[in-house]
């Protein structure tokens, strides 16, 4: 949409602020490098942590020895597992509700055996981070390396070596079964199976992993961090065996999260440092040790077996999904959940039959990154249609419009979708947009086209029973503040709340001040995860306005003795509707309130809908509030004699509900979609025997400015979303279906598929000789 | 001035720079970086070379003048943010990666994560905080807010730094230069497009004032 276009469109709805491209907030401080990020930080006698990693991926502790670094002169605290007060834990899921069954083992520090090399085994903090480092190094260990299983295939077999204590690598499984899919193939001419591989996926977020903690007037442990989840806080308060509103933390700006900050961090080694030495205390991880410490992208190996009729309607889909979960739970049993549901993808299939399981092995552990377990069967069913498309002789884009879910229609796992879906409208508009095809511009020069489709929740599972707070407050002179525990990752979460706060209460929004992440101060919003907070915290905030201006026009209704359904807020001025000349100052209105006692603030909270446990046995039963459609379309070249990849164009067109922010709405599809592309064609997290071949940049490789091409964003607003002002989430949902449209288009280039991410020249060349 | 440093050079011999050190033991990685910088320049009185003695000097940072001791392999990076408190320059990888740490020495961009402070010692530095005047943005600046450069923001002082080094050289890049001038800084949040929006529409208005 052009710009007048979307000037058009607002206009229309009568909203002032909502759906205008404005300059976020926080701009001004981020062109001046004036945002205190959580490594910027620093306090008066602070302290260097550093954290001990094992050099095991798979090892017994037989002793541990800090007395050499503890002699060292500026070392002021050494600790090991056995100083931790609780130092094991349970992965939980930054909020309150308890649903049990998948709940995994965490441990603080590494106790007898460790389970993946680059896990915590000691704590040190000194007077600089040079003698911190120093002290490291004179920590003794003494490891007996054990056998490991780094595959999780083997790693599922009975009789594999033991990951952890429990006597099954298998963490979890999970079915879905509709009907018998033996019978759908019966029903099929045409089956196509093939079995696909992704690799681990790094968050590469450019911030490391950093925090400053220390010790305020009352005693209360208050942590500074960077972090997708402020309310880890009850966790680490756990750890230390103290009263939950003991800790306090505070959230920063976040340089990148993706939902490799969703996982607790550096809270509790800062916490058990700060506590033991009173002092305040700074850690921020290097880059390799960022990437050997947090959770991946979870690798799968995905079978898939599709079935379909001769005039393209697919009849049967069966799928098996093992994900490598590495060496500890952490958020994998969730992940494999939405792969498994998510694993018909956007198709109205008859007979459907999912098995899937998430695995331990001795690798790195895996965890949540954007899009949750979703573009990876998104890019095993995207490349299945491709391969039926062909099989059948139709167009990719006739086969998936012959199969795509509509409004009323159920999914494999019985949810009736009962909003608004986006297709074909989606795929038939990225793949218009692509224009008129490209021409080689050598014989070795080939040129394909792709598309996929994907589904992808926003809003947390509704068997969490997810909530969230926001607090809107009008000051005398009519500026407005708002506080809300929100998490702000850099896409706009918390200035989406000043411009949903200033379009309700019609003030402009420089009178907006928004105070996010602390646990202390701010009502408490839960995780910036799940592509939830727009919808989440934005219905809290818009319903605390609403209040705030229920009680505004009352007011101002008995002031000019007319009904307050006759009045609107506009420009800091109460206005009659039909008369818009006659108003009253919105100062005005407020002293009056203040004086009459009629609350200019309010706390309110939004509830997503609730729903019980789904039933495990068949998959069938709701397991997220709703969905954001799209379509990702992507023309590429091919240089036959090198492999190389070259993207020529890339659309994506999302149903986005209503862009409260056109700009960051923008700049979500354009961010997701280089992810995306990064997954297809260069990121690959090489782990041998458990040890990470890419722990640097210079390795781990992703997208830069030269490999990208301007990407046409194709911004649907069906108004249809749950989220405030009909607002659907598209933090994760840009991510889903680019790799299997690039995938896709480079099949149709070489006329040869390649099953497993990512697509890199030497893949490619293999694959052309082997062909 | 370059003939005399040239001459010195010649002189200059492994086992001159071994003795400075007492012949202790070296770490493979320090000498090599230290051959590639001005050595003459950490020359005692007595002509030695102390490796581990901390040295003084002087830099003009953002048009102020800091005098400073430092330790020899101490990076600007390092100066900068710890010791100036110049935090909105980036410590990302530490290993000349990702531009995060991006400063203009006289005007050339460089990644202060890998350079020296000692080398750093009379040159001239422009940090991200010291683009703007008190009346106006930097023009890279204005352009990174209305475009919406950045998302995170964490890359964006690096990129607004590697920005301006291009403008200053070529205030009409073609996108091909603009990308190419910036493919030393990594964004994860994926944001190029608008950062090389950002870059036309200030050498559109750096071109008209």
């Amino acid at each position: 949409m052009s710009d007048a276009q979307k000037k058009e469109k607002s206009f229309q709805s009568g909203h002032k602020i909502i759906g205008k491209p404005l300059a976020r907030h926080d701009a001004w401080d981020k062109v001046f490098g004036k945002t205190v990020y959580a490594d910027d930080y620093f306090l008066p006698g602070m302290l260097y942590g550093k954290v001990l990693r094992s050099e095991y991926a798979a090892a017994n502790i037989l002793s541990i020895d800090t007395s050499e670094a503890e002699k060292l002169p500026g070392v002021k605290a050494v600790m090991t597992a056995k100083d931790v007060p609780n130092n094991e834990t349970i992965t939980r899921f930054g909020q309150t509700h308890s649903v049990g069954g998948f709940e995994g083992l965490y441990r603080i520090l590494a106790y007898k055996k460790v389970r993946f090399r680059g896990e915590a085994v000691a704590l040190v903090a000194a007077e600089t981070e040079v003698i911190a480092q120093k002290a490291l190094k004179l920590i003794k260990v003494d490891y007996k390396p054990l056998l490991g299983v780094f595959n999780p295939i083997e790693a599922k077999k009975p009789g594999a070596y033991k990951v952890g204590e429990s006597e099954s690598n298998v963490i979890c499984s999970y079915k879905v079964r509709k009907d018998d899919v033996e019978k759908g193939f019966a029903l099929s001419d045409v089956i196509v199976e093939n079995t696909y591989r992704v690799p681990a996926q790094d968050h590469a977020y450019i911030e490391p992993e950093s925090g400053v903690a220390w010790i305020d007037d009352d005693g209360v442990i208050t942590i500074r961090v960077s972090t997708q989840v402020i309310e880890h806080f009850r966790e680490v308060a756990e750890v230390l065996g103290l009263p939950h509103n003991r800790v306090r933390v505070i959230g920063t700006m976040i340089g990148g999260g993706f939902g490799g900050k969703e996982d607790i961090t550096v809270e509790s080694y800062l916490a058990l440092l700060t506590w033991k030495t009173k002092r305040p205390v700074k850690l921020t991880y290097t880059r390799e040790e960022s990437i050997l410490a947090h959770g991946k992208r979870h690798p799968y190996f995905m079978k898939y077996r599709t079935g379909a009729t001769n005039d393209g309607k697919l009849m049967a889909l069966e799928a098996e999904l093992i994900s490598d979960a590495g060496g500890y739970v952490y958020l994998s049993p969730w992940v494999l959940l939405y792969s498994t549901v998510g694993a018909t993808g956007p198709y109205d299939i008859p007979y459907v039959k999912v098995d899937s399981y998430t695995v331990l092995t001795n690798n790195t552990f895996s965890s949540a990154m954007r899009g949750f377990g979703v573009p990876q069967v998104c890019f095993a069913y995207e490349s299945q249609m491709d391969e039926l498309a062909l099989r059948l002789n139709l167009s990719p884009l006739e086969v998936r419009k012959k199969n795509y879910l509509k409004k009323g229609k159920a999914m494999a796992t019985g949810r009736v979708l009962d909003r608004y879906v986006a297709f074909p409208e989606t795929a038939e508009k990225a793949l218009a947009a692509l224009g008129e095809q490209s021409k080689p511009k050598s014989p070795a020069e080939k040129i394909g086209r792709g598309i996929a489709s994907g589904m992808t929740s926003y809003g947390r599972m509704v068997f969490l029973h997810d909530t969230s707070r926001s607090y809107v407050g009008l000051d005398m002179d009519g500026s407005v503040t708002v506080r809300c525990g929100v998490q702000d990752l850099g896409g706009g979460q918390s200035s989406s709340l000043a411009q949903i706060a200033a379009e309700v209460l019609g003030v402009p929004m420089k009178d907006i001040k928004v105070y996010i992440a602390d646990t202390a101060l701010t009502p408490l919003a839960g995780t910036t995860t799940a592509t939830r907070q727009l919808y989440m915290s934005g219905n809290a905030t818009l319903k605390a306005a609403k209040e705030i201006k229920k009680n505004l026009l009352n007011k101002a209704a008995d002031i000019l003795e007319v009904k307050p359904e006759s009045l609107d807020l506009q420009d800091k001025k109460v206005v009659v509707k039909e008369a818009p000349d006659q108003t009253i100052p919105l100062t005005d209105v407020i002293a009056t309130c203040a004086s009459d006692g009629i609350p200019l603030y309010n706390v309110a909270q939004f509830n997503a809908p609730f729903r019980e446990l789904i039933d495990f046995k068949t998959g069938q039963g709701q397991v997220f509030p709703d969905f954001t459609f799209g379509t990702h379309a992507a023309e590429i070249s091919v240089d036959v004699e090198t492999g190389k990849v070259k993207v020529l164009k890339l659309v994506a067109c999302l149903d986005v509900g209503k862009a409260i922010n056109p700009l960051s709405v923008e700049g979500q599809l354009e961010g997701g979609t280089i992810q995306g592309l990064g997954y297809a064609l260069m990121e690959d997290v090489v782990l041998k025997k458990g040890v990470t071949l890419t722990p640097s940049l210079s390795e781990y490789l992703i997208p830069t400015s030269l490999d990208v091409v301007d990407i046409d964003k194709v911004m649907l607003e069906s108004g249809d979303g749950l989220g405030p002002f009909g607002a659907k989430g598209v933090g994760e949902p840009s991510v889903t279906s680019i790799a299997p449209a690039v995938v896709n288009a480079v099949c149709d280039a070489l006329g040869i598929r390649i099953f497993d991410l990512p697509l890199t020249p030497e893949k490619i060349v293999k694959a052309l000789k082997k062909s | 001035m370059e003939k005399t440093k040239k001459k010195k050079r010649k002189t200059f011999t492994r086992r001159d720079f071994l003795k400075g050190f007492g012949g202790g033991a070296l770490s493979a990685a320090v000498v090599p970086q230290l051959l590639a910088h001005d050595i003459d320049s950490l020359r005692t009185k007595k002509g030695n070379i102390p490796l581990f003695s901390k040295k003084q000097i002087s830099l003009t940072v953002n048009e102020k003048k800091f005098s400073l001791v430092v330790e020899p392999a101490e990076t600007l990076l390092h100066v900068l943010r710890e010791k100036l408190n110049l935090t909105g320059t980036k410590t990302m990888c530490a290993r000349g990666e990702c531009g995060g740490c991006t400063v203009l020495l006289d005007g050339n961009p460089v990644y202060s994560c890998l350079y020296l402070a000692v080398r750093a010692d009379g040159k001239k530095i422009t940090t991200i905080e010291g683009l703007a005047t008190k009346e106006k943005l930097h023009p890279v600046q204005q352009a990174f807010i209305e475009k919406d450069g950045y998302q995170c923001g964490f890359c964006t002082p690096g990129f607004i730094i590697s920005s301006v080094a291009l403008l200053n050289k070529n205030n009409n890049p073609t996108l091909e230069e603009t990308k190419n001038a910036l493919s030393g800084n990594l964004c994860r949040c994926g944001n190029y497009s608008r950062i090389h929006e950002a870059v036309a529409a200030a050498s559109k208005n750096m071109r008209r004032a």
